[in-house]
């Protein structure tokens, strides 16, 4: 079977969550694609939307409508020429509409797991749960005789744990989106020692048709992105956990994800993202990642507390942030949750008193904003990690160790095989979680 | 007709904001004043430098498709919208594709010429932002032959100015063609930054050039042109009054603040056939040419030139269409300067289409507008000098691909 046989028959399993929707996204179009070249004509392309709540399935079909209408809008100079024999199709709206209806036609929602009995390629992009994975994966597997290819969006699990539990006989391949999958350009790419080559090759050219990065990644719990994200975030944690001998817990979490926004030049506060991808989840990884990590503990006494009390961050079904360690209003930080009061306590009461703990800032700071698309960035960063070095403020001192530590994390998953490069690292810390420069760099030495 | 046979002025000019994307006042996503705004602003800022409604005789508006960007027609309607004093006068719409707000201009000058008007109000206006760029231009497809929609491009218009671009780089070299489309555009931001009602009053890039020389991008635009290259999507009017000397008089206004309508050029090109050389105006070139042969005067004595740039590369080909350098050579002219703000004659002083912007019914007015303003010396700080051998102005504005021309010739007066 090619590649677009492989694709004329396809399941996203969990296809209404967040990432399932994404997936299913750009599934569907790179599956519609392919329907519409002309040596594809007569051919069926089946993409099964799998999700357990009908509800959540009706959601999925409009939001899919109005994120391919804005595909089909971005591409309209090449669908001129796709629907070029549509003589009937005149105006840029109609071969758009046309097209938004070429590519719904494709996708069948669906809340049975039978339907992906007869699919070739299963994605999946349950929860981040192995039991289940495992478990859903052995039923299809026992019932679909066309011996499917699973490609998973686990972000943590290791894959030859999934393959020797659901007795895949490696049929399964990590491809891991971030969020939201239709932006994102990173796709991490984790095999097993067990996964067939065919596997590979099959998602190196889905994630090239896709106009994607791919980095891989070994096949070890948390992979690249959550193994630097992971470590990073218990850093924060930690290092606010140490402020609070000299002051209250909300001034050194404001403290914290100041200097990891600002100061390291971050496109958000280390707090902030674990707000963005939630309390639970990043929980829930760390449970995952830590039995497979000798050397450390990934566990965060914090996260327990906060999920014990509710706060759980996350998003809202339209991409607006809920409310974790900080308060949003406009998806800007307004205010941070004090545990012991169990109430949000506004930063403009504190947000003076830290700022003037922390020291001035260095003269050559820019925001994030300025930087991430600048070409002249490798300069600005030298100069202002230069400017940083030499400063003994607070502020100063704990960015530097915030960055060194950063670096090191991103060090140790090159020796610890995790990644298998410096600059891979950099490529997912880059891409996929927008920083404007890599962790691993010399720019403190 | 060898020369007009009734004096002809122009008076009482006024431009709205051309409002779009670069302007710091627009936000798609936020509700927007409607046409009828637009018409409002520009009818009544003219009708107070006029002395009011009651001196008015007939009324001319130009629009080219509000049909379908508004969904509004027979919009000679807000005439008396704008005053009641105009209730049961004499009104008109007129429709010419981009080349629809001259058409206006002509209209009001046949009816001076044709003694049923002393005094015409004359407007333009367009209000484009209401739908995606991608969407509005299946709409501005409208200005070409329908039966060639289909195999055009998506971006129609920007697709036929670009397959110009690409006869004329094949011609006469890309490198340097480039070169002088990225001047052209410098010229018209530049230009712009010294009008506060143009679209890119507020831009403040500092390298323009290199924006100017970006590398196009088929895959997500046209072949041979970038954006910087293009007019932008503009909501706008504009307003003047053309008048008799009888009705120079009825307005109460000076000579110093008018300027002399010597001649006009009209021609119409088969909107079904395709150019016979992708590399020249030739409709232009005729108007161009019946308009100064009615004005008894050479090229050479005209001080500024407001000319139809929907593109840069039309910018150049005008140029060379009005004889300021021969066919392959206005690249050269405009390298040289000669067309910037102190050049040997400046065109479109205020940005032009790619400046100042291209509400589509209103650009020939506007262009009017404009020369009128540097023959009255009101431009404020985009004020050019007017040499006292060179009284002469010339606007040129173009529907379609180089189909529906009107060429017009001003004297500044005393």
């Amino acid at each position: 079977m090619n590649y677009t046989e492989k694709l004329e028959n396809v399941t996203v399993l969990g296809a209404a969550g967040k990432m399932g929707s994404g997936i299913l996204l750009l599934t569907a179009i790179e599956m519609a694609d392919l329907s519409m070249k002309p040596e594809n004509k007569g051919k069926q392309f089946i993409l099964y939307a799998l999700d357990i709540s009908q509800t959540a399935l009706s959601g999925l079909m409009k939001y899919m409508q109005t994120q391919i209408l804005k595909a089909a809008e971005k591409k309209v100079v090449a669908l001129r020429k796709v629907y070029a024999e549509h003589r009937d199709l005149i105006d840029n709206s109609e071969i758009i509409n046309q097209y938004v209806m070429d590519v719904m036609s494709i996708i069948r929602p669906v809340t049975t797991i039978e339907s992906a009995y007869e699919s070739n390629i299963i994605f999946e992009a349950a929860s981040e749960n192995p039991e289940l994975k495992i478990k859903m994966f052995s039923q299809i597997n026992q019932n679909n005789k066309n011996k499917p290819w699973f490609l998973t969006n686990t972000s943590s699990i290791p894959i030859a744990h999934l393959d020797k539990e659901a007795k895949l006989e490696g049929r399964i391949l990590g491809v891991h989106f971030y969020n939201p999958p239709a932006v994102q350009k990173l796709v991490e790419v984790i095999k097993s020692d067990n996964t067939k080559p065919e596997i590979v090759e099959f998602a190196k050219q889905f994630i090239k048709n896709l106009r994607k990065t791919e980095v891989p990644s070994y096949d070890f719990a948390g992979f690249i992105g959550n193994g630097h994200f992971m470590r990073d975030a218990l850093h924060g944690m930690s290092e606010a956990q140490k402020l609070t001998k000299e002051m209250s817990f909300i001034e050194a979490v404001y403290i914290i994800n100041k200097i990891t926004q600002d100061y390291l030049i971050r496109p958000m506060g280390i707090f902030q993202l674990i707000d963005y991808v939630g309390v639970d989840v990043c929980q829930y990884i760390m449970k995952v990642m830590n039995p497979y990590v000798k050397d450390e503990e990934i566990h965060s006494p914090l996260l327990d507390k906060f999920m014990e009390l509710g706060v759980r961050g996350g998003q809202n079904h339209d991409g607006s942030q809920k409310d974790g360690f900080l308060k949003y209003e406009k998806g800007k930080p307004v205010a941070i949750y004090d545990p012991d009061k169990k109430q949000y306590i506004a930063i403009t009461e504190y947000a003076a008193k830290c700022d003037a703990k922390l020291g001035d800032l260095p003269k050559s700071i820019l925001p994030w904003k300025a930087v991430v698309g600048n070409p002249n960035k490798e300069v600005i960063f030298r100069n202002y990690f230069k400017e940083l070095n030499s400063m003994k403020t607070l502020g100063a001192e704990l960015a530097k160790e915030y960055a060194k530590r950063s670096k090191n994390i991103g060090l140790k998953l090159v020796s610890d095989k995790v990644a298998y490069n410096e600059k891979d690292v950099n490529t997912v810390l880059l891409t996929g979680f927008f920083h404007a420069y890599g962790p691993i760099n010399d720019y403190l030495n | 007709m060898r020369t007009l046979r009734r004096k002809i002025y122009m008076i009482a000019g006024y431009n709205t904001i051309s409002m779009g994307s670069g302007r710091k006042e627009f936000n798609p996503k936020k509700e927007r004043p409607g046409i009828e705004e637009y018409v409002k602003e520009a009818g009544q800022a003219v009708l107070k430098q006029i002395g009011g409604a009651a001196n008015v005789d007939e009324c001319v508006i130009g629009n080219f498709i509000a049909a379908r960007f508004n969904r509004q027609a027979n919009i000679e309607g807000f005439f008396p919208y704008i005053d009641e004093g105009l209730k049961f006068k004499p009104c008109i719409r007129v429709e010419g594709a981009c080349g629809t707000g001259a058409l206006a201009l002509a209209t009001g000058i046949r009816s001076i010429l044709a003694e049923t008007a002393e005094v015409v109000l004359v407007l333009g206006v367009e209000v484009q932002n209401t739908v995606k760029a991608i969407y509005g231009a299946d709409i501005l497809a409208a200005a070409g032959w329908a039966k060639e929609r289909k195999d055009g491009h998506a971006y129609f218009f920007p697709g036929k100015f670009s397959d110009r671009a690409g006869a004329y780089y094949e011609k006469f070299g890309k490198e340097k063609t480039r070169k002088a489309m990225a001047k052209w555009y410098v010229n018209a931001i530049e230009n712009a930054r010294l009008c506060p009602t143009a679209q890119e009053f507020h831009n403040t890039t500092k390298d323009l050039n290199a924006q100017g020389m970006a590398e196009p991008n088929p895959r997500g635009f046209v072949d041979n042109l970038n954006v910087f290259d293009c007019s932008k999507v503009s909501d706008g009017a504009s307003g003047i009054a053309i008048v008799s000397e009888e009705g120079l008089k009825r307005c109460g206004i000076s000579t110093k603040d008018a300027v002399e309508v010597i001649s006009f050029g009209q021609s119409e090109y088969d909107i079904t056939k395709a150019p016979s050389d992708l590399t020249k105006l030739e409709t232009t070139a005729d108007a161009v040419k019946k308009a100064l042969s009615m004005a008894c005067i050479t090229k050479d004595q005209i001080a500024t030139v407001e000319c139809h740039d929907c593109f840069t590369i039309a910018g150049i080909m005008a140029i060379e269409a009005i004889g300021f350098a021969a066919h392959g050579e206005g690249t050269d002219f405009v390298l040289e300067g000669n067309t910037s703000r102190t050049g040997k004659v400046p065109f479109n002083t205020t940005g032009g289409l790619v400046g100042w912007g291209h509400p589509t019914g209103a650009t020939g007015v506007h262009q009017a507008v404009t020369i009128l303003e540097q023959l009255t010396g009101k431009a404020g700080n985009a004020q050019i000098e007017i040499p006292k051998d060179k009284p002469f102005g010339l606007s040129v504005n173009m529907g379609g691909d180089d189909k529906t021309l009107v060429a017009i010739v001003y004297k500044k007066l005393n």
